[in-house]
């Protein structure tokens, strides 16, 4: 008898505990800041824009919200996809058709052709970029993130990419 | 002066008694190596950054003169092993775990070795303040002789800020094969007591032990008479009995005060400062002479060489000029190593120069002497001996399991960056797993990730300000165009025209 009702009490205890919580959990809505957060920090950091967004907190953002796949950051790679899958419960998925994962690489200005025009220093996501107009301009290497965003805007070509050594 | 019996010692958990091998080489002779024609000085030979060279090629140096400059806090100034002319500075490969090729100094040497003047001598260092000490030790580029060459400066700057109370001559040498400790404690007691009166005096400490282990008679008893006759009570002479890692720096600490290091810290945390008698001595020879540190002793030995001794060698030499001063290979020379069977690393070739951290140059027969596992590696049968034997107490199959097929963002949790990389785990292991090496690999891949996050985290962070930039200049620029149409309004030109008109019948 005593047994049966120590069953049955905690039991009950379960039950309601049970249902309460996952009342709870649909009810209240999800903190999508603290997501965005924690989505943000998987990724490499490179403000490349590659995936369609115009950096990386701006796709952390999109991914928490569902709006877009887990898949569309090429300098993370697989690594990163793992990584958010994992996070999200969701399954691991290869990287978008037509997206590659560049090799580790700095962008390096050839200071001799550089003409001073400053068209390469607002398009460095993160400043790296040091220099004015009509002087000569240099990409700082411990900052660049090797987006490859400034390559684009120069009018000399004068910016290449140089692939980083393995070790850090 | 008093000698505490072993039994007030505490127990380190795990260990292993190992063979020594150490009456090969430990003869308590101590011979010299010959200055050889070209010295070859790494920049990059102590912990933490590389030093800067203050000579160009063909500057004439004398023996003890600066070469180069420590850079920043954590580096040490280096000094010409013997005279002669720089002839260049180049890249050269030296011993290391990543065989990579280093900045070196090159000189030529001219035989004659001159010295600098005994200017740098401290006649009276107990005269002296803290602070003139401490940078006395700083310039003369002093290094942890121990097998790390950590800056002392940087190591007692850290101790005299957390303030610390006991200061541990480690002269523990618990490394199979290795005697270069045990022949300068034999042959200069006297010196490492003097040097340790220093360092006591620097840092106002109270209180010294010395901890020599108990295979070491001749330098326990060498330690007695030189102790006799520096009548220092604060000193205490202490037999460590004879397990490995008895002689790591966290491990002689626990056995000597029973206060145990915390997980990444340092031994000043729990006020304590240790140092190898070879450091000391080197504080010593500073203090007599005012020679700055340019040459240690390193034990050459093993079954590949055919006279192992012990030798005082000037950094820069060639490895080959130290296996001729112990009578050349043998026919069973296989492998050369720098260091002991345990924590040792190959050297490709011995044309490198000898380094600071370089105390042993073991030559053998067999890869590792003792972790030579020929038999294949197998799985894991979970027999937890790694567990029991390990000095730190951590889960080395678990570990392994971590960054072999698990989760490697466990690895902090089961205290990988708390191993010692002693190798004890590797010898127990039936299965022979090469546990150690998967250790330090999983450390370097640690390593590149928190480079990868700090790197990442910083984008981050000047990406947002540069956000937060842009869109203040976007706000202000709208406000400063919604000021200037208001100022444009069809009442301002009202006024304006209105005050005009005032003005012009004056005229």
């Amino acid at each position: 008898m005593s047994a049966l009702t120590a069953a049955a009490v905690l039991g009950g205890i379960a039950a309601v505990s049970g249902i309460s919580l996952t009342l709870a959990a649909r009810a209240l809505p999800r903190d999508e800041e603290s997501l965005t957060e924690q989505i943000d920090s998987l990724l490499p950091q490179t403000q490349c824009a590659q995936c369609g967004y115009p950096g990386c907190r701006p796709y952390a953002e999109a991914i928490a919200t569902n709006e877009v796949g887990i898949n569309r950051c090429p300098p993370g790679g697989s690594a990163t996809i793992e990584a958010l899958a994992r996070l999200l419960n969701r399954p691991v998925i290869p990287l978008e058709a037509g997206m590659e994962t560049p090799p580790d690489a700095l962008a390096v200005i050839d200071e001799s052709r550089c003409i001073g025009c400053a068209r390469c220093l607002p398009a460095c996501p993160v400043d790296a970029i040091v220099g004015a107009h009509q002087f000569m301009h240099t990409v700082v290497s411990d900052l660049c993130t090797g987006c490859e965003l400034c390559i684009e805007p120069c009018p000399v070509d004068c910016i290449e990419m140089i692939p980083t050594e393995g070790d850090a | 002066m008093s000698s505490a019996p072993t039994a007030n010692l505490f127990r380190l958990p795990g260990g292993l008694r190992l063979p020594g091998h150490k009456r090969v080489s430990a003869t308590g002779a101590l011979s010299a190596v010959a200055v050889p024609k070209t010295l070859t000085v790494s920049l990059r030979q102590h912990a933490g950054t590389a030093a800067q060279p203050i000579v160009e090629p063909g500057d004439r140096v004398l023996h003890g003169q600066r070469i180069a400059n420590a850079e920043g806090g954590f580096s040490a100034h280096l000094h010409a092993p013997s005279s002669g002319v720089v002839r260049s500075i180049e890249q050269r490969p030296v011993p290391g775990r990543a065989s990579l090729s280093v900045p070196c100094i090159i000189i030529d040497t001219d035989g004659e070795d001159a010295r600098i003047d005994d200017g740098q001598a401290i006649p009276n260092p107990f005269a002296l303040g803290s602070r003139e000490l401490l940078d006395a030790i700083g310039a003369a580029g002093i290094v942890g002789l121990g097998g790390a060459a950590f800056p002392t400066l940087a190591k007692l700057n850290q101790a005299s800020e957390a303030g610390i109370d006991t200061l541990i001559l480690n002269g523990v040498e618990c490394e199979p094969f290795i005697s270069c400790d045990d022949a300068l404690m034999r042959n200069r007691a006297g010196e490492i007591l003097y040097g340790a009166r220093i360092l006591m005096h620097a840092l106002g400490l109270r209180q010294c032990f010395v901890g020599i282990e108990s295979d070491k008679p001749e330098a326990w008893q060498a330690f007695n008479d030189a102790a006799a006759v520096d009548n220092n009570d604060k000193l205490t002479l202490v037999q460590i009995p004879t397990i490995y890692p008895s002689g790591g720096e966290d491990q002689l600490v626990y056995l000597l005060t029973g206060r145990e290091v915390p997980s990444g810290g340092f031994p000043s945390d729990i006020g304590a400062l240790v140092h190898n008698v070879g450091t000391a001595a080197s504080v010593a020879t500073l203090a007599l002479s005012g020679m700055p540190l340019t040459s240690r002793i390193v034990t050459v030995t093993g079954d590949g060489v055919a006279a192992p001794g012990n030798f005082e060698v000037r950094f820069g030499t060639p490895i080959s000029d130290l296996i001729e001063a112990a009578g050349g290979y043998t026919e069973r020379a296989n492998h050369l190593i720098m260091g002991g069977p345990m924590t040792g690393i190959p050297i490709e070739d011995d044309a490198m120069p000898v380094v600071q951290k370089c105390n042993c140059v073991l030559v053998t027969s067999r890869t590792i002497t003792e972790n030579a596992s020929t038999e294949p590696e197998r799985p894991c049968i979970r027999c937890g001996e790694c567990a029991r034997i390990c000095p730190v107490r951590l889960q080395p199959q678990q570990m392994h399991r971590a960054f072999t097929i698990g989760d490697r963002d466990d690895l902090p949790r089961l205290g990988l960056r708390d191993c010692i990389e002693c190798g004890c785990c590797d010898l127990v292991c039936p299965s022979h797993i090469p546990l150690t090496q998967t250790f330090r690999d999983a450390k370097a891949h640690q390593q590149l990730q928190n480079y990868e996050r700090e790197r990442a985290s910083r984008a981050r962070e000047r990406y947002e300000t540069r956000q937060q930039r842009d869109q203040h200049r976007e706000t202000t620029e709208a406000e400063r165009l919604a000021d200037l149409k208001q100022k444009a309004s069809r009442d301002a030109i009202s006024e304006i025209l209105a005050r005009k008109k005032q003005k012009e019948p004056e005229q």
